[in-house]
């Protein structure tokens, strides 16, 4: 029996693991000039959580791997593919890149944890703007190793605020795993800041989803921070080129790839029909970023960057 | 608009300002630590805030990062946060707030955000309070792109400075002083002082420029300094009256990033310039101020720039030791006798 949703998140988390393989393609191409940090393998968690949102009020804060927040949340591929590519049509004018991504209510930036405690500022003008609205921030494991997340948690709880936290807890900051950096449980963080939480295996997108449901409902009805957990796993290199991780431990968790599991789920022709109008849309989407001029300095002056206004 | 009365204090100047500005501004919010009432504020600027306006004023933890960090969201999502560092050494653990979220947003988003935040924190030393609550740490920020420095004397009218940076669509470290705050707010020819004007800079900041001699004569030396510095400076107008050594103070609100028009026209006034901050001279304000100026004037400068500041050490708690290795009135009246000498 196909689940109502699988369809959907599928649609989405193919999406999100196509066009950073496609990164990966154009970086090697030498078409992206910098970094690329993807969350392949990761997908679940961000299609879980960003689908249990209400989009038009909600607000996302993320981290550097951040495309798969970005995706789930607007779709717009196009505008990702031509802000990696660094043209004026990228969704932040090609400033940003792929660390520094803001559209609608989602804002990211490249320095681990100094996030947090502007999610919970956001938190606390949408309680005293009274809009309903609810704030999610994505953490990985190594921005656990940051203080000011512990001032964050403090806050969050201290002033009743309704702010998500999701630790997507992938085993590894950059190529350090979680036990050389981290004493203690991470799930049992939000303990001592009265802080309630779940934690579950991210591997099945549905149940992430709903368990980001009953966490998004709980922060709503009652104005406090939640905070969910979700063990996950990195298929890729943190970046390029950076893996350091054994053939072992990286196929025992691709044959836990979620992208697969759902897949499996779903007819096969329905699954070649989603995967066949995603390659059409990236191969455009590239095409597309391609044709346009790099943005330039007096663009970027007038719209984004003036010098000293 | 607050009309400034002659013996209204800094501190009393910046009280009205905050309380002014929570009342016309519904989003206007105040943070930080003890400022709460009846205590309100270390150095008193938020006293009766809290009782005024509960609903959007904020006592925080023991968290700098986290009083900048709460204020930048705050900001992004439609408000404008004015947060208070007790003291402004502490600003370094708000470090990355300021440099890599408040002033990084807009730009790096193409200008689709804006970070209209104010940090105001008091600096500086005189108090005895010792290496860690004595600084004057706006050198950390001095050229960060997109963030404002407004440091106010008590020759700016602090309250109405105060206003134009709450109503800066950018943010903006507001560098208060800590000996200013019981001093009477000094904003016209009285006294020693024989003439008082304000111009904008190209921010729209104002430049006060004073001088001990009447307007229409020319001076001997120009004074470029920022902030606490208009305590040691203001003295020596009477003293200097009296030697017939005609000085020109030139005061700066908005000292980075830096509009060297008006400084260089004071500075080209008399050719000779001394350039005093309250920190360390080494890499700092006035390296940068004698830079614009040799660009901007060169052969009209009759001696080189001269930079007065703190001896490159730490703030010593003992006085007999603070009080020599902080830049003083006597340093500043001689360097101006050594220029006059010289030139």
């Amino acid at each position: 029996m196909e689940h109502p949703l699988a369809e959907l998140f599928y649609a989405q988390m193919a999406l999100i693991r196509r066009t950073e393989q496609t990164f990966f393609d154009l970086y090697a191409q030498g078409q992206i000039h910098g970094t690329v940090h993807t969350s392949i393998g990761q997908e679940a968690t961000a299609v879980g959580v960003v689908n249990a949102l209400d989009r038009t009020r909600d607000v996302i804060f993320s981290s550097h791997r951040a495309h798969g927040h970005f995706i789930a949340y607007c779709d717009d591929v196009e505008g990702l593919v031509a802000e990696l590519l660094g043209r004026a049509g990228g969704v932040c004018g090609g400033v940003g890149g792929t660390q520094h991504l803001h559209t609608g209510n989602l804002y990211t930036n490249g320095v681990q944890g100094g996030i947090v405690p502007n999610a919970v500022g956001a938190a606390l003008a949408e309680k005293l703007k009274q809009s309903g609205a609810i704030v999610v921030v994505f953490l990985g494991d190594g921005t656990m190793g940051q203080g000011v997340v512990y001032e964050s948690l403090n806050l969050a709880s201290l002033w009743a605020l309704p702010l998500l936290f999701v630790l997507e807890d992938n085993q590894y900051a950059q190529s350090t795993h979680k036990q050389f950096e981290h004493a203690g449980n991470l799930a049992d963080r939000p303990t001592p800041f009265q802080i309630d939480r779940t934690e579950l295996t991210a591997d099945d997108v549905l149940a992430v989803h709903d368990a980001a449901r009953h966490a998004v409902a709980t922060v709503r009805t009652t104005g406090r921070p939640y905070f969910l957990m979700l063990n996950t796993y990195r298929l890729a290199p943190h970046s390029k080129g950076d893996d350091m991780r054994s053939e072992e431990e990286l196929a025992a968790y691709r044959a836990r790839d979620p992208l697969q599991r759902l897949a499996a789920t779903l007819p096969e022709a329905k699954r070649a029909a989603i995967d066949a109008a995603i390659e059409a849309r990236l191969d455009a989407a590239v095409v597309q970023a391609l044709a346009m001029p790099p943005q330039t300095l007096v663009s970027f002056r007038q719209q984004g960057g003036g010098w000293q206004r | 608009m607050t009309r400034a009365t002659p013996h209204l204090t800094y501190v009393e100047s910046l009280r009205r300002a905050l309380a002014e500005i929570m009342a016309d501004d519904p989003r206007a919010v105040v943070l930080g630590e003890d400022i709460l009432d009846p205590y309100g504020g270390a150095f008193k600027v938020t006293q009766g805030l809290s009782t005024r306006f509960p609903e959007r004023v904020f006592a925080t933890p023991i968290a700098e990062a986290s009083i900048v960090g709460v204020s930048v969201g705050l900001a992004l999502r439609g408000f404008h946060p004015i947060a208070e560092i007790m003291f402004g050494d502490f600003i370094a653990l708000g470090a990355d707030q300021l440099i890599n979220h408040a002033a990084k947003y807009p730009a790096m988003y193409n200008g689709a955000v804006q970070v209209p935040l104010v940090v105001r924190t008091p600096m500086g030393g005189g108090r005895g309070y010792g290496p860690t609550h004595s600084q004057s740490l706006e050198r950390l920020f001095f050229g960060i792109p997109h963030l404002k420095l407004i440091a106010a004397s008590h020759l700016h009218d602090a309250g109405a400075l105060l206003k134009l940076a709450a109503a800066d669509p950018e943010p903006v470290l507001f560098v208060e002083n800590k000996l200013l705050y019981p001093l009477a707010l000094h904003l016209s020819a009285d006294g020693a002082v024989r003439s008082f004007a304000t111009t904008l800079d190209r921010f729209g900041y104002p430049v006060t420029t004073a001088t001990n001699y009447p307007a229409a004569q020319i001076p001997d030396v120009t004074v470029i300094a920022y902030g606490g510095m208009s305590r040691l400076v203001l003295p020596l107008f009477d003293e200097f009256a009296g030697e017939e050594i005609r000085v020109l103070a030139c005061f700066p609100s908005c000292i980075s990033p830096l509009d060297p028009a008006p400084l260089a026209e004071a500075a080209a006034a008399s050719g000779r310039v001394i350039v005093v901050e309250e920190s360390q001279t080494a890499f700092g304000w006035g390296a940068e101020v004698a830079a614009q100026l040799y660009a901007a004037l060169g052969a009209q400068l009759h001696a080189p720039v001269q930079r007065l500041g703190a001896a490159p050490t730490v703030i010593p708690a003992a006085k007999s030791l603070e009080d020599q290795v902080l830049v003083s009135t006597a340093v500043i009246r001689d360097a101006v006798f050594e220029l006059l000498r010289s030139t």
